[in-house]
């Protein structure tokens, strides 16, 4: 598999009147083609930050270093203008809002229409036959197409965000946090629908950002765990999550509910304190401050990324290796 | 729902620059209004008293004079007395100065005794329709839309027109009596809002009552909100009032800036081009309601911070 | 359909609304101290001697003030269908005939001011929505223009364009030396008049347009569909398209609420112009305690201001899918 994205040493950082907010601080991961990736991690620590960046970084955001090679160019050195063409065709994205996503007062086809021509394409007539294909696909009316966003329920704007979204065939589709807000059984739908693009072709590869690994079992291939703006662990997702190395995803783990376990008896697991900010975030381990692990060296030294398994890598001193810092 | 701390909150405010400048300029008309007489020899309604005995007896010269002439006046008892007019005299020989400065007192007395009945009524009556909900709610805001269409102006002069003596308290009242809707409705969405939090249904499970609720957990949510319909209440009034001086509908018994512009007009003020008797009236109200603007903008931009701009 | 539904609603709400300013202004003299009608009669209007007890004859039969209150009510409601308003002592004219005379100058001055003022105030507002620079320099002056009586500023213009500089004419609609006719020299001169009042409107009202759509551009370009329609790419120019759609919707219900100010304004305004319209009737009226014509005027502005709001509220049902759907449900 040929990769899509590559990500290298990124830093985002926001800019506030006190200084930078180091949101996401040399990040690097690799979306191979075909996969869904995920990236996972309580909110705050910058996943949400990773994404947007790639598509639309906006003031106070701010790239600090690093590029993000997707298919051969740099997002973060493109003019504005060819980053505007990239975006729909080949990058897209499933906004976390995806619910008022669509402008309330315009028909779904004139809003479809106003962007694919944006991205030249010059027949009205073909772009609409596609959007009700695709409307029809995920099992809405083809009507839907005619009709203002406010006529619909919440589920049925949610399944045209994302016919809306994937209309152009991206290669690369952001899902941010597409299922925080929604019941169990449109969560299931969500998550089944981007399947069901990914075996279409519709979509090559995703980029799934959650808070929840329960649904990253369910749907990703690979997936990272970021903490306070780092990756600290990073690998399959069958692997991660039967045998976790870093003590923060082990817990992340733990606090899931799972199911045959009677919480009258057994105690339902967080993890304990607060993320630290990330205004002057420490020199050594980020996690130091809620590790149960923590030793001595932990607070001064900053753990590199090490391999304990095929594609797997953890940032943890308990897997050794003396930080080259 | 975290409650910030009040005077956190008043610092805020006087950081902001809009807040400041708008905050500053009413300031500067309020203590106008309150040590102006003492520039002046003149009493309320621009003529010269003088005491004799326990009787005050007024005289002028009648002459019709530019802003900052020296005039020597004759008193009753023949006594000569300078006196200075900082903005003049009007067709009459009264002087403008100690009428703007009277008339702006009972301009901002009327606007803010008007702007207090508005916003309590508006505020009382969108509390209630917002917190009780079903009927009550649907009749009072009926009431609202109604009072809504209705032009508060034009049933301002047909209730003032009846009344044969007007004081500047019955004008307030009057005032206040047609701007509460409003505020009514802006606090009755507000309110919806607020019982719907966390806290105030916590209040609700433990049994506190109504009246408690509301003074106890909405009320100190909504603190910044009221006093910004105020504003907007007291600035709403100052209009109206000095629309109804100008038809000629104002206090009959008290001298108010609507009422110098008024009698400006006239007396063919324009015409002849006495700009000292219809400009400073105008100007203040124009000045005072643009303060009052930018106090709510800063407010605004403190308490919805986005309609900040550009990194201030 | 939705439509309907909301149809009948705002009809509804409207003819309450209509039914209470009505008996508003029935029962309002009657709640005032003292007899307004004899008031009116006794204040001095230069009556002589036998006209005095004539009309108190002629209102007490016309308004049957010696009946109960209900009769009375009753009456008023009939004669007010039957055209019948009363008559105006000061003018020595029926009530209806002097606001038919006097409504096509509110009209041909209130409405284009009206119209203008938003389509400038707004067009003015979007730009200070989205450039900065030109919103800071251009903010304080809106903020100025919003915080100035329309009176005021209409003395300012005549004060300055008319009596200083001479340009144009300011007292009346029309040279009384000229007799009103649809030739060329009639309609110049009418128009020379005109612009004065239409400018002290028009002018003032801008600043309040201009500050609401500054505030709702500046709040639907941060919406979740603008940034949605960013992320896939669409130009600055589509977003800008889009957020302003949505930012003149609520620019339109503000129409309707400006409505009763401007109709406010008007009537400080025309009487700083001497301009033939309901507002100096309606001050001389209050100025004269001429009850009927005061009645009179009152209910033709308050039916006036409300035939334009349900016609600004069935417009906006159909450029607003919103309002229908919210009735569909529900």
């Amino acid at each position: 598999m040929s990769t899509l994205l590559d990500v290298r040493n990124l830093k985002v950082y926001y800019k506030t009147p006190v200084g930078y907010v180091k949101a996401v601080d040399n990040v690097s991961f690799k979306v191979k083609e075909g996969e869904v990736f995920g990236v996972a991690g309580e909110s705050g620590c910058g996943k949400s930050t990773l994404v947007h960046s790639l598509i639309l970084r906006k003031p106070p955001m701010t790239h600090m270093g690093g590029q993000a090679i997707f298919k051969g160019r740099d997002l973060m050195q493109l003019s504005k203008e060819e980053e505007r063409k990239i975006k729909y065709t080949e990058l897209s994205i499933i906004p976390q809002y995806a619910m008022n996503a669509l402008n309330p007062t315009k028909k779904i086809k004139d809003i479809v229409w106003d962007i694919a021509r944006e991205h030249g394409y010059e027949d009205r007539s073909e772009v609409e036959k596609l959007l009700r294909e695709r409307l029809a696909m995920v099992k809405l009316s083809e009507k839907v197409a005619d009709m203002y966003p406010v006529e619909l329920s919440g589920g049925m704007r949610q399944r045209a965000t994302m016919v809306v979204s994937t209309l152009m065939n991206p290669d690369l589709l952001i899902a941010d946090e597409v299922t925080s807000a929604l019941d169990v059984t449109t969560q299931r739908v969500v998550l089944e629908l981007l399947h069901y693009f990914m075996e279409q072709g519709i979509v090559k590869s995703i980029i799934f950002v959650t808070h929840d690994l329960a649904l990253l079992d369910k749907i990703a291939d690979r997936f990272m765990v970021m903490y306070a703006g780092k990756v600290v662990e990073m690998g399959p997702t069958e692997e991660l999550i039967n045998s976790p190395s870093h003590p923060y995803t082990t817990m992340l783990i733990e606090s899931l509910p799972k199911i045959g376990v009677r919480y009258r008896e057994t105690k339902l697991k967080g993890i304990p304190g607060y993320p630290i900010s990330l205004l002057n975030p420490p020199k050594g381990c980020r996690f130091y401050t809620r590790c149960p692990y923590a030793m001595e060296h932990c607070p001064r030294v900053e753990p590199s990324l090490i391999e304990v398994g095929e594609d797997h890598v953890v940032a943890c001193h308990l897997y050794g290796g003396e930080s080259n810092e | 729902m975290p409650r910030r701390n009040r005077m956190e909150t008043v610092k805020i405010a006087f950081r902001n620059r809009k807040f400041q400048f708008g905050f500053g300029l009413l300031m500067f008309f309020v203590i106008f209004a309150l040590i102006g007489p003492l520039f002046t020899n003149f009493a309320w309604d621009g003529l010269y008293y003088e005491k004799v005995g326990k009787v005050e007896l007024a005289s002028y010269s009648g002459r019709h004079l530019p802003p900052m002439s020296r005039e020597e006046i004759w008193t009753y008892t023949g006594k000569k007395v300078e006196v200075l007019h900082i903005l003049g005299t009007d067709i009459q020989g009264k002087d403008l100065y100690a009428q703007l400065v009277y008339g702006l007192r009972t301009s901002l007395w009327i606007a803010a005794l008007a702007a207090i009945i508005g916003t309590i009524l508006g505020v009382s009556i969108g509390f209630v329709s917002g917190y009780k909900g079903g009927w009550v709610d649907e009749i009072l805001m009926m009431v609202v839309n109604i009072m809504l269409v209705i032009p508060a102006i034009v049933l301002l002069i047909l209730v003032a027109a009846y009344l044969s003596a007007r004081s500047p308290e019955i004008q307030a009242l009057i005032i206040g009596l047609t701007g509460w809707p409003w505020v009514a409705r802006a606090v009755r969405s507000q309110t919806l809002s607020l019982k719907n939090r966390e806290f105030v249904s916590l209040a609700r499970l433990a049994g506190q009552s109504d009246l408690r609720i509301i003074f106890g957990e909405i009320m100190p949510n909504m603190v910044s909100y009221v006093f910004m319909a105020g504003i907007l209440q007291f600035s709403g009034a100052i209009l109206s009032s000095a629309t109804l001086d100008f038809i000629g509908l104002g206090p009959t018994t008290m001298v108010s800036l609507g009422n110098i512009l008024q009698k400006a007009i006239a007396h063919n003020a324009l015409q002849f081009g006495w700009w000292w008797w219809f400009i400073p009236p105008g100007l203040i109200i124009t000045l005072i309601i643009t303060a009052l603007f930018f106090i709510n903008l800063g407010m605004e931009e403190v308490f919805n911070p986005r309609l900040r701009r550009g990194g201030e | 359909m939705g439509f309907k539904k909301y149809l009948a609603r705002k009809t509804g709400v409207y003819l309450i609304t209509f039914l209470f300013a009505v008996t508003l202004n029935w029962l309002l003299p009657r709640l005032m101290p003292g007899n307004p009608i004899e008031a009116m009669l006794s204040s001095n209007l230069g009556l002589a001697p036998g006209e005095k007890e004539v009309l108190m004859e002629y209102y007490s039969q016309l308004y049957g003030l010696d009946k109960p209150l209900w009769e009375q009510f009753v009456n008023f409601w009939v004669s007010l269908f039957h055209g019948d308003l009363g008559y105006s002592i000061l003018y020595r004219a029926p009530v209806t005939d002097l606001i038919k005379h006097a409504l096509p100058y509110d009209v041909v001055i209130l409405l284009p001011a009206i119209v203008l003022s938003w389509v400038v105030g707004n067009w003015l507002g979007a730009i200070a929505g989205k450039n900065k620079k030109y919103d800071r320099y251009t903010m304080p002056l809106f903020y100025f223009l919003a915080s100035m009586p329309y009176f005021w500023f209409a003395m300012l213009l005549v004060y300055f364009v008319g009596v200083r500089a001479g340009w144009l004419p300011y007292q009346g609609a029309y040279d009384p030396a000229i007799i009103p006719s649809l030739s060329f020299g009639f309609i110049s001169n009418f128009l020379q008049h005109w612009i004065l009042p239409f400018l002290s409107l028009f002018i003032v009202q801008i600043g309040s347009w201009a500050i609401g759509m500054r505030n709702m551009i500046i709040y639907e370009l941060e919406a979740d569909y603008v940034r949605y329609l960013e992320a896939l790419g669409g130009s600055e120019k589509l977003l800008t398209k889009h957020a302003y759609r949505n930012a003149i919707l609520p620019q339109v219900t503000g129409l309707a609420l400006q409505l009763g100010l401007m109709v406010a304004g008007a009537i400080a305004t025309e009487t700083v112009f001497n301009y033939p319209g309901i507002g100096v009737l309606i001050m001389n009226a209050a100025l004269s305690q001429d009850y009927f014509l005061l009645q009179g005027a009152f209910l033709m502005v308050v039916i006036s201001v409300l035939a334009a709001n349900f016609i600004i509220d069935i417009i906006y049902a159909f450029i607003d899918p919103r309002v229908r759907t919210s009735y569909t449900e529900g």
